[in-house]
């Protein structure tokens, strides 16, 4: 059993660093519906554009082993855990060079060695997935937490209370992002949920929590500071409603018809996250618009190599059709 | 007139109990609802409340006596103005409250006779001793507890109830409440929990009290135990057992007496094991636990009491994926699993009777399927017939003829035959529910048909 008690304090990330991330995840997202679009990338593809803050401050505010899971809005997730861009396209695009070698797509991606565990396709089943990773902390004394994020619409679902329940009931070291875009697909939250104060809904097992701007990075970090030290500390799980917003639709065939253009652009241009922080680097001085520039180009150039090899990796031997269906060797 | 009072039965399975101790003594008046004695057996103790009233005129039965069988008079109870040489009144059972889980209670199926295991490549030649299929099940947990601080157990009432059925009896006194731990009952969180532990390395055991209840949890079983290696690219592995009383119990009707057999065998990324003896519930759990996939592990609740030999060692563990000819014949090939080999047994004291020589095949895996010694047996016998308690659509039967009738077509003497459970829910009734379970003799008329004897 690992046990790794003393640990360095938080990722020491400059707002600089920070605003990098956001840039690679919009910018990354933006080329995948592009490559959707041409063709590249089939079955499902849901995006993450306008929600960049979420992420990108969580994985501030924790330290190394944390680990991360989520449901299938999963790019973003990847990229702030470290994942390879090029991986990531390329799994996007089905090739054997993918995370999963072609064999899970834009859903199913995972990295054991970046603590992310998915990427997962059924609404709702990483909340108690992610609940076990905490029990596994737990078990090992390792002083890690688990991050389990799902969106407004998982909230709703059963195995989430359940969860809920063990997670108190043993103290389980566990924070829950609930990313709160208002809308599970395409029914508003108050069309789906009877109450939509949704960092009230672990009141019933006494778990804490708290609502944020989640299209504020600083927001985000300090909420998240709060809930990360009190799973840390041993007090068990914490919820947190992280208000946000997704730009694009649910997947890519989302026809739209459920909001108005002109809510989309109000969050567009008076609440963008990416602006917002941008505005308050420039503000401080940390940089100029030519370092911004420079730093655009560098993401740019990023995710057109990623999209590059995405496009021209190779797909899969036909042989791995019958491969790692299971394990042979024993566990080690 | 006096009144008899019976040895109670605890629980539907249960045949025989110890008299553990009587609160009165001859001459003592009871009153309805008087707590008179205690029972015990291997799996609870029970206080034994009266139904009459009136006075103890005699204790037929002495305390400390072990073996009562259930419905012998234990007590004399005399009303005013009677004494001993009064007739007795044949009295009904008096009443205990059920001991076990609600209503997984069963009634006692007969107890077959203690099978002699035929010569099995995979056991080693140790001494053997006789435990029970419970016992065998634990004892393989146990072990593999010992050996691997990864390896723990959580369901409902595994810890401090001891196992609703018993199977988890003592872990928690050796373990303690890290590692053997009481869930509520929500069997799709749990599930969830057990799968993100293992996808983070640890190695849980998951309890379902029965896998009636696995429905709950269907989803982690499939959609995030079986896939998530095939998904990750090989990346992530879930290595976790998902074990429980599956199959047909005794008298508690559709929702809580199904066969999954077939339902889980059919997904890829799961192992699935059935075993019948307690020798192989051993061997087979403890594979199960080393085992770096998920595993479903299929028992069988009437099966839970039953003694079988043994290995006297901590070191018997059987591969997955092996069947057993338990008999060998010529005349038919008769394929089985769990307690389905007990309805084959019956079969073939009939066949035997009759002159007939059946090779008798415990499949014991169901995931991945053993067909190389099925075909084996077909290629000398020629004929075969598949027993089941399970539903006949889409059933193991049903995979077993069509690879048979597919890779050996040409060795078939006669078509492949299926006897199974009844194409219905579960009825309740004792009767229908009898006649929904496959007999001793389907399975004689199904081999006197491929053997052209009927």
């Amino acid at each position: 059993m690992s046990s790794n008690k003393n640990k360095t304090k938080n990722k020491q990330i400059s707002k600089i660093d920070l605003y990098k991330e956001m840039l690679l995840i919009r910018r990354f997202e933006e080329k995948a519906g592009q490559l959707y679009g041409m063709g590249f990338i089939g079955g499902f593809c849901h995006l993450y554009i306008g929600q960049e803050a979420v992420v990108t401050g969580m994985n501030a505010v924790t330290i190394e082993g944390d680990q991360v899971i989520t449901g299938y809005r999963d790019h973003g997730h990847m990229l702030v855990c470290g994942m390879e861009p090029k991986g990531v396209m390329a799994e996007l695009t089905g090739r054997a060079s993918g995370y999963s070698h072609g064999k899970g797509g834009s859903m199913h991606m995972f990295s054991v060695d970046k603590q992310f565990f998915g990427g997962h396709g059924i609404v709702g089943a990483q909340v108690p997935l992610g609940t076990g990773l905490a029990f596994a902390n737990k078990y090992r004394e390792n002083g890690n937490v688990a991050l389990a994020y799902f969106g407004d619409g998982a909230a709703n679902q059963g195995q989430v209370y359940e969860a809920f329940n063990m997670a108190k009931l043993w103290s389980l070291p566990v924070v829950y992002v609930i990313e709160n875009n208002r809308y599970g697909m395409g029914t508003s939250i108050e069309r789906a949920s009877s109450t939509t104060d949704l960092s009230q809904r672990g009141r019933s097992f006494d778990i804490p929590g708290i609502q944020a701007d989640g299209m504020d990075i600083d927001a985000v970090m300090e909420a998240g500071r709060t809930a990360v030290d009190h799973a840390r500390s041993g007090k068990g799980p914490f919820i947190l409603e992280m208000i946000t917003y997704r730009y694009r639709g649910h997947s890519m065939s989302d026809p739209a018809k459920y909001r108005s253009r002109d809510e989309v652009n109000e969050m567009r241009q008076d609440h963008d996250p990416i602006i917002t922080l941008k505005d308050k680097i420039l503000e401080d001085g940390d940089i100029d618009e030519k370092g911004l520039k420079d730093i655009d180009a560098e993401i740019r150039k990023i995710v057109n190599e990623a999209a590059e090899f995405a496009q021209s990796a190779p797909e899969p031997d036909p042989s791995e059709l019958y491969t790692d269906i299971l394990k042979q060797e024993a566990h080690a | 007139m006096p009144v008899e009072i019976l040895m109670p039965a605890l629980s539907p399975t249960m045949e025989k109990g110890n008299l553990a101790k009587w609160h009165v003594s001859v001459g003592d008046e009871v009153n309805s609802g008087d707590v008179i004695a205690e029972i015990e057996t291997d799996k609870a103790t029970m206080e034994v409340e009266s139904v009459d009233e009136g006075r103890i005129g005699q204790i037929l039965i002495e305390e400390g006596s072990m073996d009562v069988a259930v419905n012998t008079p234990i007590a004399i109870i005399l009303q005013e103005d009677e004494d001993e040489n009064t007739p007795v009144e044949k009295k009904q059972q008096t009443e205990t409250e059920q001991p076990e889980a609600p209503a997984q209670t069963a009634e006692k199926a007969p107890e077959p006779e203690t099978p002699v295991i035929a010569a099995s490549p995979e056991i080693p030649l140790t001494n053997q001793v006789q435990i029970t299929v419970r016992e065998a099940l634990r004892d393989a947990m146990a072990e593999e507890m010992r050996l691997d601080e990864r390896v723990f157990i959580l369901g409902e009432e595994v810890a401090e109830y001891q196992g609703a059925y018993k199977v988890t009896q003592g872990l928690l006194e050796e373990f303690g409440p890290k590692r053997v731990i009481d869930t509520p009952i929500t069997e799709h969180g749990f599930a969830g929990i057990a799968c993100g532990a293992a996808m983070a390395g640890l190695k849980p055991i998951v309890e379902f009290m029965t896998f009636n209840f696995a429905m709950q949890a269907i989803d982690h079983i499939i959609n995030s135990a079986a896939k998530t290696l095939y998904m990750s690219g090989g990346q992530m592995q879930c290595p976790i057992v998902f074990r429980g009383a599956n199959g047909v119990a005794s008298r508690v009707a559709a929702q809580h007496s199904q066969d999954y057999s077939a339902w889980y065998a059919s997904v890829p990324g799961l192992k699935v094991i059935a075993p019948y003896t307690a020798s192989d519930a051993k061997g087979l759990l403890k594979a199960a636990i080393k085992d770096p996939n998920p595993v479903v592990f299929l028992e069988n609740e009437i099966l839970y009491g039953q003694a079988f030999p043994v290995p006297d060692t901590d070191d018997h563990v059987l591969p997955i994926g092996k069947a057993n000819i338990r008999q060998e014949g010529t005349d038919v090939t008769i394929v089985s699993y769990a307690r389905g080999l007990h309805y084959v047994e019956q079969a073939d004291e009939i066949l035997k009777a009759e002159g007939i020589s059946a090779e008798i095949i415990d499949l014991r895996t169901l995931r991945p399927l053993d067909m190389d010694t099925v075909l084996a047996s077909v290629k000398k016998t020629n004929r075969i017939v598949v027993v089941e308690e399970g539903w006949p659509v889409c059933s193991i039967g049903s995979e077993i003829c069509s690879s048979v009738t597919s890779l050996a077509f040409d060795e078939l003497d006669a078509p492949p035959l299926k006897v199974s459970g009844a194409d219905v829910p579960m009825p309740y009734a004792a009767n229908l529910e009898k006649l929904a379970l496959p007999t001793a003799e389907q399975i004689a008329e199904a081999v006197r048909k491929v053997t052209y004897k009927n």
